[in-house]
């Protein structure tokens, strides 16, 4: 008895769900680049479950692409962090809302 | 095989320890702790679905590259990360948390386990030679648009993260000159 593919889809809905909770729930920006990673990992773990049901090696390139994409968000997103805690001093992305209509 | 349960079983537990220690914890370094844990127990579901080079892709650039930044961005700005102004969307996170429970009931209503077993790997399937050799040759394109934002990535930390040009008499802050056209010291 091999593990399903339904328990890996399983893991990666509930890892989704905690990053998806974390970016709404949590206002340190910090935690919310690290709940983005966590979703992006758990579509990750979709891919490669299902490159594997299908034998189909796309599956993983596709994880190699969001590995890149992620490195260079996180490489941005973290220079823009700093940016803003050097202007205003604060890392409270409720503080951050000079686009608030 | 059994072992493989077993050894999935605990992987997923790790991965939800740490999934909720990223979520819920109040330091920022055990939250990029955590994550590293996340990181550490899904690369090991990668082995268990024969996908060895990205095991070993998810061990070097997320747990060996990107904590690290978080950590690095951790200590830069450790006076300043514990203390929070008072929330004033306090409606926020009970909401939140409901509408993420819909959604996860949903994900998990859709699930069937009623698939097929999967079919026995081949040995080549996941290694570096098979990913590599779709990589250069179907994926081609997609592989050169992937440096092209790598570099993209690093012009642009470089840019933002340039200290401003005046550090004496600094401007109002609503005429402050965006960072980005700003002459070189």
């Amino acid at each position: 008895m091999s593990v399903p593919l339904e328990a890996y889809l399983a893991l990666s809905a509930l890892l989704f769900v905690l990053g998806t909770t974390g970016v709404l729930v949590r206002r340190n920006a910090l935690v919310v680049f690290m709940s983005i990673e966590l979703m992006l990992n758990a579509v990750n773990l979709t891919f490669v479950a299902f490159a594997r049901q299908r034998l189909a090696i796309e599956g993983q390139l596709a994880v190699f692409f969001v590995v890149v994409v992620a490195a260079v968000e996180v490489v941005v997103g973290l220079a823009i962090l700093i940016a803003i805690f050097r202007t205003r001093d604060t890392v409270d992305i409720d503080d951050v809302d000079l686009l608030r209509g | 095989m059994v072992v493989e349960v077993i050894i999935f079983v605990f992987a997923a537990l790790g991965a939800l320890a740490g999934g909720l220690g990223v979520v819920a914890g109040r330091l920022p370094v055990r939250n990029a702790l955590s994550l590293l844990l996340v990181l550490g127990s899904l690369a090991v579901t990668y082995l268990l679905l024969a996908a060895q080079f990205i095991a070993v892709l998810q061990v070097i650039v997320y747990a060996g590259a990107i904590v690290v930044l978080f950590l690095f961005v951790v200590m830069l700005l450790h006076r300043q990360l514990g203390a929070m102004s008072p929330d004033r969307l306090r409606w926020q996170g009970p909401v939140a948390i409901g509408l993420s429970a819909a959604f996860l009931i949903l994900m998990l209503l859709t699930l069937r386990f009623a698939t097929n077993a999967a079919a026995p790997a081949p040995a080549e399937f996941g290694t570096v030679e098979s990913v590599g050799r779709a990589l250069f040759t179907s994926f081609a394109l997609p592989f050169e648009v992937a440096s092209v934002i790598l570099l993209v990535g690093i012009i642009a930390a470089v840019v933002i993260g340039r200290p401003a040009s005046r550090p004496v008499a600094a401007p109002p802050r609503s005429s402050a000159p965006s960072p980005v056209g700003a002459p070189r010291r």
